[in-house]
């Protein structure tokens, strides 16, 4: 059983951090040179992270699977980052910050993490702006804001529909410099495939490189894992194709817990899939809604015919319909099921029958074609990219897809893990979001994770580590994790079977989104159950990996993170049926108000669930981290 | 606007360049890719392609791709000798078999630069963009060390400029595309975005220095001015910024030649 | 890395050299231009302007100098250039396609190779005599100046003066069809030379932006006309039988 030590500091909460910062143990400046630290992704918390650690002395040993740091997905993020700047002097303040992010997760969220995101999120601007990022600006130069969902004040900084790109090349940017100066030696092309534990803390890892197929082992004082979210177990995501869990999976087989994997937040408003073909769904932003009518036909005979052919007596604006008073700006979970209710009915459109409309001839009418231009120019401009049809002319098909993960493996308050020595920053930990997280958020987490908590934390276990005592990379455990890692490649490439990896990826991907996607039920999740086992044993009985270990292999690369996503998928069924209440991005159909709105059980299931691997074949233990709102209370979620 | 043969299938030919090593001789292969819904991007035809190729068991074409939308610049073949194919401002990702026609033979070729040494097929080695930037793109600026943001008012107009630069996706279609294999858009991308903002200043003449002396270290040809490089660009990156690179090169080159240098360079130890 | 260094190992610097030669080259064209074209009045004015070139001496070899240093470096960092670019590439494409680089651009190295080849044939012929010797200047007989020839006002060769008669040594190598179609076609080119260069030596050294890219392109296509449209007149004009030599001109007495 493991033990899960929160370690929130005492004290009134604005004080926790200020209080923790004074009292965890340093590393003298002369020492810091002789520890090693082995950071694994590089998108905003890992290239942060790397840059910020060089920076204070530490080596550092930064790796990554892409050809270059600068692919991270963190780049991909459009709407912006949160600080609690008040800048529009609109009743901004830390405190809102963190109550907004903790309602917005469902009080599901620790209250201490939380509000140290809130406070340094003013210095995480600060920073960004002195790395040359370039946010939108007002005529008088000073930094402009938008509004975003969840909150009542302008608090979200952006560049443009690109604010994830800008922030990922000021990290990155940062971690050139880094590597430039010799403080980094910077390992691209190669990806983590095993954690190296040794004496009970995390002292390694094992590397594949990619170009060459070899493998290396790497012994570090301590290694930080920023490997992003596990959004691809459904195969079709708002997600990077290269987006993995492996790292973070691994990790779990070696010990670290796995906490709350069922949390995974849906987006209403993506553009539908199109065929069986199909390996990415794309965001629209979430503004749309604003002026967009969704609706779907009431008839199912209608649902392949030209929208403009559906008269008005025949259209469903279900949202309006069922939430009258928030209509087509009800929140995003709601909207999300909703629309899958329509398609589950036999009423979605397209060709797949996965979509419904978002309607924007009433604001065409009300604004004009050239109004709407200007507000949503950009976005019908990629919608019409992507599916050759233009929104100025029918309506838009839209559909939910997965597009963020809140769970990840269990930290502590110094975003350590219950494995010593194994740090884990963004999106790979829990630790933020609660059950749902808000927009222009991640953002945020990743570069506090990066600049303004690691650089601090690590050095409070470094300061417990003696100098010069990491172990050497030729040790046992290191030996046997590299040939677990080579037998694994192995095994994938001699099974010569009949099933390309895309196979197990998009069956695997049916499974979950079937049931454990937007709404679950305790049926649909025990069938999953069954499911999956199955599959994993059709993949490794039938799986098809041609070519070698030794060369650039991609797919054997995806062969292992796939095998992965399947363990993966099962634990996060496991996880979401022992959660028998709604939560956040977690709804259980059982357990839901006559509104629909998520029904919590705060009693029952008010705390943290994490699990802990027992071997191979064998039912994961469930740890519990209850979670102790001393400040806030916890009440039913409400936006109305 | 809707194209009424949006769902009518297209059969093509693809001609691909297999190579299956850097050292290793490398040929035109053909292959048909059938019955393709012409909503499909180009990369998942290749899926669709490389998914048969391995049930034939034959090895899979190898490419680079990553987000799929257009912003991770990791997708990087050239069609009909186009980076990114015919489109206008949008990557290999974004491209849709639409673009095609039945019957029609597709030229699929990796980047060529010596500067991007080719690993498998349709995959090269970008590296050199990365010791580019490691030389200079960048403001030094440590975590814990930045002033208030406001504190450093910045012209809409120069910012709005900047982001333009900052927008590359630093694929290498400008290197790609140039007759020369020039990395001037990119490097000229990266030095624009930053010495347009005023926290710029401070390294400007360094940088600019140290980024087009390591950009010549790795290979890259020379700019002749004929801009392919913005017009294959996915970001649509003015040449423009190259103008200002030439100009703050000069500039640069002319102040370091004459500015007297600090007898001590060091902090003052104790 | 020094001032000289990177002009002369660094990319840019390069291009700025090239430019700036090219700034110079393109002077001269015009200047050379602009003298030629005093062929179109009284022999006076073109025999003249010759002789005040040759009494400038000392300052004519400077002048000479510093052009062939501009052709020097300017060939030398083209050919530098080009071998690297060519290396650049590694292998090339099987299925070369352009995007919009324009004609002008991309004959650069083969307008260039042309104006070469027709530089050392035109030095050969009017300046050194090796070519076409029987009507170069110092085997014609001289002109006596029958006005002075003035610059800026001031006398600089007096009327009386016996001097070449560089005016009938144009007229009679022009006449050869061979000679002025090939000249014909050289300036042609170089013209298109002009015309990408132009353009790119504005960028080159940071002067060019999409403010103004248009305007310049417009002024550098006129002036590339004009240019070659000068330059045609001279051989066009003889072999249309419009200028003949000294010798058919000399009865005529000097009216102005």
């Amino acid at each position: 059983m493991a033990t899960l030590d929160s370690k929130i500091p005492s004290g009134p909460l604005a004080d926790k951090w200020r209080k923790h910062k004074t009292d965890i143990k340093l590393v003298n400046p002369a020492n810091k040179r002789k520890y090693e630290v082995i950071v694994v992704g590089a998108g905003l918390a890992g290239s942060s992270a790397a840059s910020s650690l060089a920076d204070m002395g530490y080596k550092v040993k930064c790796f990554v699977f892409h050809d270059s740091p600068r692919r991270a997905h963190s780049i991909a993020a459009q709407g912006g980052i949160n600080a609690a700047k008040n800048y529009q002097n609109d009743g901004d303040s830390v405190y809102r910050l963190f109550y907004d992010t903790i309602k917005g997760g469902d009080y599901r969220a620790r209250e201490a993490n939380v509000h140290r995101l809130a406070e340094v999120s003013v210095n995480i601007i600060d920073q960004c702006v002195a790395q040359g990022v370039p946010f939108a600006r007002e005529y008088g130069g000073l930094l402009a804001n938008r509004s975003f969902g969840g909150a009542q004040v302008s608090r979200t900084f952006y560049a443009r529909g690109q604010t994830g790109q800008q922030l990922l090349l000021g990290a990155y940017s940062a971690l050139s410099r880094t590597v430039g100066a010799g403080l980094v030696e910077l390992h691209t092309h190669s990806e983590m495939l095993d954690l190296v534990v040794v004496g009970g803390h995390a002292k390694g890892v094992i590397i594949r490189n990619l170009i060459t197929g070899e493998i290396t082992r790497h012994s570090a004082d301590a290694v930080v894992l920023a490997t992003g979210g596990y959004g691809n177990v459904f195969n079709l995501s708002t997600y990077a194709r290269g987006s993995n869990a492996t790292a973070i999976w691994r990790a779990y087989k070696r010990g670290a817990c796995m906490a709350n994997p069922c949390y995974t937040q849906i987006h209403p408003t993506c553009i539908p899939v199109s065929g069986d073909y199909q390996s990415k769904l794309t965001l629209m932003s979430e503004s749309l809604r604003n002026d967009g009518r969704i609706w779907a036909p009431k008839k199912k005979e209608d649902r392949l015919k030209a929208p403009a052919d559906i008269a008005e007596a025949d259209r469903d604006y279900f949202l309006e319909r069922i939430y009258p008073s928030f209509g087509n700006l009800c929140p995003r979970d709601v909207a999300s099921r909703a629309a899958k209710r329509m398609c589950d009915e036999g009423r979605g459109v397209g060709e797949t029958g996965l979509g419904v409309y978002l309607d924007f001839s009433d604001a065409i009418k009300r604004l004009g074609e050239n109004g709407v231009r200007e507000r949503y120019g950009n976005l019908f401009d990629i919608y019409h990219e992507i599916t050759n049809e233009s929104a100025y002319k029918q309506p838009m098909r839209i559909y939910p897809a997965v597009h963020y993960t809140m769970g990840g493996l269990w930290v502590d308050y110094n975003l350590m893990s219950n494995v010593p020595g194994l740090f884990v920053l963004g999106e790979a930990n829990f630790s933020d979001h609660g059950a749902n997280r808000l927009g222009a958020s991640a953002l945020m987490q990743g570069l506090a994770d990066g600049y303004f908590v690691i650089p601090y934390t690590v050095g409070d276990y470094l300061a417990g580590q003696k100098p010069g005592s990491r172990p050497s990379a030729d040790g046992a455990e290191f030996k046997a994790a590299a040939d677990s890692v080579s037998a694994m490649s192995k095994r994938f490439l001699d099974t010569k079977g009949k099933q390309p990896v895309s196979y197990f990826h998009k069956k695997l991907g049916k499974i979950m989104w079937d049931h454990c996607g937007m709404a679950r039920t305790k049926e649909g999740l025990e069938s999953a159950l069954q499911k999956l086992p199955a599959l994993r044993e059709e993949f490794n009985a039938t799986v098809n990996v041609p070519g070698s270990a030794n060369t650039l292999n991609q797919s054997l690369e995806q062969a292992g993170r796939v095998a992965d996503f399947i363990e993966l998928g099962e634990l996060m069924c496991r996880d979401a049926l022992t959660r028998e209440e709604s939560c956040g991005g977690h709804f259980r159909e059982e357990y839901q108000y006559a509104d629909g709105e998520c029904k919590r059980d705060d009693e029952k299931f008010g705390h943290v669930a994490a699990w802990e691997f027992q071997g191979a074949g064998k039912t994961p233990l469930r740890n519990v981290e209850a979670l102790n709102y001393e400040f806030v209370k916890m009440s039913v979620r409400n936006y109305k | 606007m809707v194209a009424a043969s949006s769902t009518k299938s297209i059969s093509v030919t693809l001609r691909v360049w297999r190579q299956s090593g850097p050292k290793e001789l490398g040929q035109f292969k053909d292959y048909s890719a059938k019955d393709l819904n012409p909503n499909m991007s180009f990369l998942e035809m290749l899926d669709v392609v490389n998914d048969e190729l391995t049930a034939r068991g034959e090895e899979p074409i190898a490419f680079a791709h990553d987000c799929r939308e257009g912003i991770c610049g990791t997708c990087s073949l050239t069609i009909n000798g186009k980076p990114h194919g015919p489109g206008k401002g949008i990557a290999t990702c974004q491209t849709y078999m639409r673009s095609f026609h039945d019957g029609d033979i597709i030229v699929v070729e990796p980047f060529r630069a010596a500067a991007f040494p080719l690993i498998k097929d349709l995959v090269v080695d970008r590296t050199s963009f990365d010791k580019i930037m490691q030389a200079g793109g960048f403001i030094t600026a440590r975590a814990g060390s930045a002033p208030e943001a406001n504190g450093l008012p910045v012209p809409k107009g120069d910012a709005d400029r900047a982001m333009d630069a900052a927008q590359c996706i630093g694929c290498g279609a400008c290197v790609a595309a140039c007759k020369n294999a020039s990395a001037m858009l990119f490097v000229s991308a990266k030095v624009g975005h930053l010495g347009l903002l005023p926290q710029g200043q401070a390294e400007r003449d360094r940088r600019v220095l140290a980024m087009v002396n390591t950009m010549d270290e790795e290979g890259f040809g020379n700019c002749t001015n004929q801009y392919e490089c913005s017009a294959a660009c996915p970001k649509t990156i003015s040449h423009d910024f190259i103008a200002r690179l030439n100009r703050d090169y000069l500039s640069a080159s002319l102040r370091s030649a004459f500015r007297p240098e600090a007898a001590s360079t060091g902090g003052g130890g104790a | 890395m020094n001032l000289v260094g990177s002009f002369f190992r660094s990319s840019i610097g390069r291009k700025i050299l090239m430019a700036v030669t090219g700034v110079i080259l393109i002077g001269f064209v015009i200047g050379h231009l602009v003298g030629n074209l005093q062929i179109f009045s009284h022999p006076d004015h073109i025999n003249g302007y010759a002789q005040f070139l040759h009494q400038l001496g000392p300052l004519l070899w400077v002048a000479r100098i510093g052009l062939i240093v501009a052709v020097v470096v300017h060939i030398w960092a083209a050919t530098v250039l080009t071998l690297e670019n060519k290396a650049a590439r590694g292998s090339n494409y099987g299925f070369k396609h352009t995007i919009q680089a324009t004609l002008a651009s991309r004959a650069m190295r083969w307008t260039g190779y042309i104006v070469l080849a027709f530089l050392i044939y035109h030095l050969a012929h009017f300046t050194l005599g090796a070519a076409q010797s029987a009507t170069f200047k110092d085997n014609l007989k001289s002109y006596v100046l029958t006005a002075d020839y003035r610059v800026a006002g001031f006398p600089v060769v007096n009327a009386g003066t016996k001097v070449a008669d560089v005016y009938s040594m144009v007229i009679l190598g022009f006449q050869s069809p061979i000679v002025a179609v090939f000249y014909i076609i050289a300036v042609g080119l170089l013209s298109l030379h002009l015309l990408h260069g132009i353009d790119s030596l504005f960028q080159t050294l940071g002067l060019r932006s999409n403010k103004w890219s248009g305007c310049l392109r417009k002024v550098a296509i006129v002036f590339c006309l004009a240019y070659f449209v000068g330059n045609l007149a001279i051989p066009g004009a003889v072999l249309a039988g419009k200028l003949s030599p000294q010798s058919a001109k000399i009865s005529a007495p000097a009216q102005r």
